[in-house]
């Protein structure tokens, strides 16, 4: 039983990374680039969250589109301004700027609402749901929930409608695509849209399970859920999904089992081994080198 | 064209012309910052960071052999900082009564190198295995593993000998002991015997090192290796082979620079070393040039100085920095500026 909790919690922890990850993994498919500042759209939402929720006091469930809303405004202009004049630069390029983006987003917030953490207000109810001897808190099972329902909508509007199949064309080949009549650096900043309406999401769940905001709150969740989009197959939707989840049962596993004090090495040590195994993570492509 | 050269056209020569002018340029910043010392005209926020600055100059020249020259990106420089300055802390604390400062340095420089180049060989047969972001993100993890590990490092000695343990401090220490390492809290009450001057020297041992590496047959490998893996292993390069000089020399010298480091602070905790760390060096190689070693040069100093600079700016310093950094990369990257700059440089050309 004590097993079958701790499944449960990694499950739930494991779901905010996999919401994070997508966000990673899409932008990777399509822009081909590793977006470094995904972490801070992440602490962004958490903000307007926190603020919605206490200052404005609105419910949780207007402050959750509310910080959508301006996450979505916010990686779409991010994109723009730093990201769309470097298509043509190499990646370094646009890694050093994504992290130019990481270090703006994080000084902006501390300018603005001061470094000091902040307690994010309790959002969903403490109780739990008793099966048997198993109890689940009623917040792991909304996280999990959640991110079922992102992976099912994302999966639908990926592979039936119009503007998700040319998304799949563009992540395929972009030049091509760009022959098919398809707008690609629409695809792109809608790509950043919807990453970052993820991460908005992934923020109100990171917080209610660790009510702290602070100005550099993205940077850790932002790294592992990398490392999950990595873990799975790093542009594979469905290798964010199962990588995510896998992160989170295993680090939770590791903190119970074996020590808190070591479960990032672990977590880490993982994917090292995974990724020597399989290269490109477990539901990634295999990349085949031209003459 | 078989003129004998004189010495002088031999320095201002292509191929050597970067290694005069790096060398001219380092032992040049050197006399005048000595003078301003001498002659007191120095700040003493200024003097604090005389020492970090030639510890990132060797750890940017490191991360440039690998990153420009060999062309696999790591993120995980900081990690192997971290292994050379703890593996320096413990070493110098631990002959700290027996062998005085300066030759104690010049062990743990070498003792630390020499670990990390270990560690860089050891870490290097995985990650090597791997291609572009597979492998920057496994030299991330070791980087996070590596910080991880050192957090939960308890190392401590006394008349009996080196105790060590792990994630919990399980030996006591006789009278007269001391603890080097203490977990999470890092190092504590170490000697500082860092000193500017050990820091340019290493800078020229590590501008000799990846100049000679570069030069000779091995760093044309290295450079064939990049440009192209197949073309190069179809002449007979083990590109596997060179990529691993690359890694575990550029491992080395971040190590050395560690130990540079972690002896110019008395207290020092692990996570000064983590992945932002890595990143800043990352952002030095990027911002020269890649496989421009003069390039790093210039910009580890003027962006680990600028921080400083704009201090009068106070909280939004870093926000400057990074508009900065943002705008050096659009600017750089801007396709029409470029082409004008090239017609420029070609103008000139002709009228040569």
């Amino acid at each position: 039983m004590r097993f079958l909790s701790y499944l449960m919690s990694g499950l739930g922890l494991g779901s905010v990374y996999a919401i994070i990850a997508l966000g990673y993994t899409m932008v990777y498919g399509i822009a081909k680039m590793l977006n470094f500042a995904h972490g801070d759209i992440i602490m962004i939402g958490a903000y307007v969250s926190f603020f919605a929720l206490t200052r404005f006091g609105l419910p949780v469930l207007a402050a959750v589109p509310a910080a959508m809303a301006v996450c979505t405004v916010l990686g779409v202009l991010i994109e723009r301004m730093a990201y769309k004049p470097l298509r043509q630069a190499t990646s370094l390029s646009v890694l050093i700027t994504a992290i130019g983006v990481s270090y703006f987003l994080q000084n902006a917030a501390q300018i603005l609402w001061s470094s000091s953490t902040k307690v994010f207000p309790a959002v969903i109810s403490n109780g739990a749901l008793q099966l048997g001897e198993l109890s689940i808190s009623y917040l792991t099972l909304v996280t999990i929930l959640t991110c079922v329902v992102v992976m099912v909508c994302l999966t639908l509007f990926i592979n039936h409608t119009k503007t998700g199949s040319a998304m799949r064309a563009c992540a395929e080949d972009k030049g091509a695509a760009m022959l098919m009549g398809i707008n690609v650096n629409r695809i792109i900043s809608l790509t950043f849209a919807i990453g970052s309406a993820l991460a908005a999401i992934a923020a109100i769940l990171l917080c209610a399970s660790y009510p702290q905001v602070f100005p550099t709150l993205g940077s850790m969740p932002g790294i592992k859920a990398f490392t999950a989009a990595v873990f799975g197959g790093i542009g594979s939707i469905p290798g964010a999904f199962v990588g995510g989840l896998l992160l989170g049962i295993i680090e939770i596993l590791s903190r119970a089992y074996i020590s808190t004090q070591l479960s990032d090495a672990i977590v880490f040590g993982v994917l090292v081994v995974v990724l020597l195994i399989k290269p490109t993570g477990i539901l990634g492509r295999k990349l085949s080198e031209k003459v | 064209m078989t003129k004998k050269k004189n010495l002088f056209q031999i320095l201002v020569d292509d191929r050597h012309r970067a290694r005069t002018i790096s060398y001219t340029m380092v032992i040049a910043a050197y006399i005048i910052v000595e003078a301003m010392l001498r002659s007191g005209n120095l700040s003493n926020l200024f003097i604090n960071l005389l020492v970090p600055v030639t510890c990132y100059m060797v750890a940017a020249i490191g991360l440039n052999l690998n990153v420009g020259v060999s062309g696999e990106l790591n993120l995980g420089q900081a990690g192997f900082m971290a292994i050379g300055a703890f593996s320096g802390i413990c070493l110098s604390g631990f002959f700290a009564d027996t062998i005085p400062a300066v030759p104690r340095l010049m062990l743990a420089i070498l003792f630390g190198a020499l670990l990390t180049a270990l560690m860089g060989f050891l870490i290097g047969i995985p990650v090597l295995k791997l291609q572009g972001d597979y492998l920057a993100i496994v030299t991330l993890a070791f980087g996070e593993i590596v910080k991880n590990l050192i957090m939960n490092l308890y190392v401590g000695f006394d008349r009996t000998g080196l105790k060590v343990s792990f994630v919990q401090q399980t030996f006591t220490l006789e009278e007269g002991g001391r603890i080097l390492l203490n977990g999470p809290m890092g190092s504590t009450s170490t000697q500082k015997i860092s000193t500017f001057t050990a820091g340019m020297i290493l800078v020229i041992i590590a501008l000799a090192i990846v100049y000679n590496l570069l030069y000779s047959r091995h760093g044309r490998a290295i450079m064939a290796a990049r440009d192209n893996r197949i073309a190069a292993e179809s002449v007979g390069i083990s590109v596997s082979r060179t990529k691993m000089l690359a890694f575990v020399v550029s491992a080395s010298l971040a190590g050395a620079a560690g130990v540079l480091y972690g002896l110019n602070y008395s207290t020092l905790i692990v996570s000064k070393f983590d992945f932002n760390t890595s990143i800043l060096i990352l952002v030095y190689v990027v911002l020269g040039g890649l496989g421009n070693i003069n390039g790093t040069l210039i910009a580890t100093v003027i962006l680990f100085l600028l921080p400083e600079m704009l201090r009068s700016l106070q909280a939004y310093r870093m926000l400057i920095y990074a508009v900065i950094l943002i705008l050096i990369m659009l600017i750089t990257n801007n396709q029409s500026l470029r082409a004008g700059l090239q017609s420029l440089r070609n103008r000139g050309k002709k009228d040569e």
